[in-house]
């Protein structure tokens, strides 16, 4: 088992292309993710892109395939710097990632480029253990908290075609970004 | 409705152009008359100010809606803001609480979003709770706070808003409410 900590973004020894991002209501976004081949040469492709669209776009701290239109369970994460993050795994890609436990439950607010001009306030567990396939790699697993386990969820969340707005906890629970004048 | 003038519970709505301190002004007149402000709700709907109020008068010394009509008038005089005020009964005992759900709606913007679903959610009996609706660009999305009766058949309601919600080509989650006690 290949841990986290040892794999790089240079493990898939492909550059990233930035992509365009999608944005709801866009059908793509509502569609279960396919399961993948973590070793598929396109799905290296495709974690390189996401990793290249996720470092260009301003405060982004993950990006899942369906938002940049590929309805497959992919997704990169990278919390580095943030200000609630506890552990922090640096930049990483996940494929058929799963839940395996999840605990500590507290709401937070949180938003998503594919629903630019609002936040939601989500119930999401404070500590999960993760289980996924490294691109490249083999199947690994491990536990995280706090803002990288938010991440972790709100990404798996896309790849099962679920956004953040599934999830706001009541009818005073989303918040619209833009003020209008 | 009781035809004497004592006043149990007032409903009152405020709509117009946003502005700082229209709430104090709505607030100020009431505590004036002696106007208790019991529950309210305030926002901004597309940058219009909103509010709506439930207040209650002291029960010796009430004002008629009468008097709070006048009192409010002047903040409506220059035509920006919109006010009503209406004589409510005061709320009957509520019924017996069956399942608290938060029912999410979304997707592209199309007439008959609301109208569907709360129509779907009625035929169960669905009472809802709180309902706030946002358009952004053209992504429309509701979310509903509500009550099933006791007894209700929740999945039987999940297919519904299902089937309604693939008829409006729109996503649709039914969850239980969590009502964390801290
Ligand atoms: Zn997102």
């Amino acid at each position: 088992m290949t841990g986290i900590v040892d794999w790089s973004i240079e493990d898939l020894g492909v550059a990233g292309v930035v992509r365009p991002v999608v944005r709801a209501p866009d059908p793509v976004l509502a569609a279960p993710g396919e399961p993948v081949d973590p070793n598929d040469p396109e799905i290296l492709r495709l974690a390189a892109d996401l990793v290249a669209t996720m470092r260009v776009s301003p405060g982004c701290v993950g990006l899942a395939a369906p938002q940049i239109g590929v309805s497959a369970q992919v997704f990169a994460v990278d919390v580095t710097g943030h200000p609630k993050a506890r552990t922090v795994h640096g930049t990483f890609v996940l494929c058929n990632a799963r839940l395996v436990e999840a605990s500590q439950w507290q709401k937070g607010r949180e938003g998503c480029m594919s629903v630019p001009d609002l936040t939601g306030d989500v119930k999401r567990a404070g500590r999960v253990v993760v289980a996924g396939a490294l691109p490249g790699k083999s199947e690994t697993q491990f536990t995280t908290d706090g803002f990288e386990a938010r991440a972790l969820q709100h990404e798996i969340d896309h790849c099962t075609g679920l956004l953040f707005l599934d999830r706001v906890a009541g009818a005073h629970a989303i918040h619209t970004r833009k003020v209008y004048l | 409705m009781p035809d004497d003038a004592r006043v149990d519970e007032l409903a009152i709505t405020v709509i117009g152009r946003d502005r700082p301190g229209i709430i104090a002004d709505v607030a100020e007149v009431l505590a004036g008359l002696g106007m208790n402000l019991t529950d309210s709700t305030m926002t901004r709907l597309r940058g219009h100010f909103a509010m709506t109020l439930i207040c209650t008068g002291a029960a010796d010394a009430s004002p008629s809606l009468e008097d709070v009509e006048a009192a409010i008038a002047p903040l409506t005089a220059d035509g920006s803001l919109i006010a009503t005020v209406s004589r409510v009964h005061p709320e009957s005992a509520p019924e017996a609480p069956g399942g608290h759900y938060v029912l999410s709606v979304h997707g592209a913007d199309r007439l008959g979003i609301v109208a569907s679903v709360t129509r779907g959610l009625a035929e169960f009996g669905g009472n809802i709770t709180d309902l706030t609706t946002r358009l952004s660009n053209s992504l429309y999305v509701l979310v509903a706070e509500l009550d099933l009766p006791a007894g209700t058949d929740v999945d039987m309601v999940h297919e519904r808003l299902s089937a309604v919600a693939r008829a409006l080509g729109v996503e649709v989650t039914l969850r239980p409410a969590e009502t964390d006690v801290l």
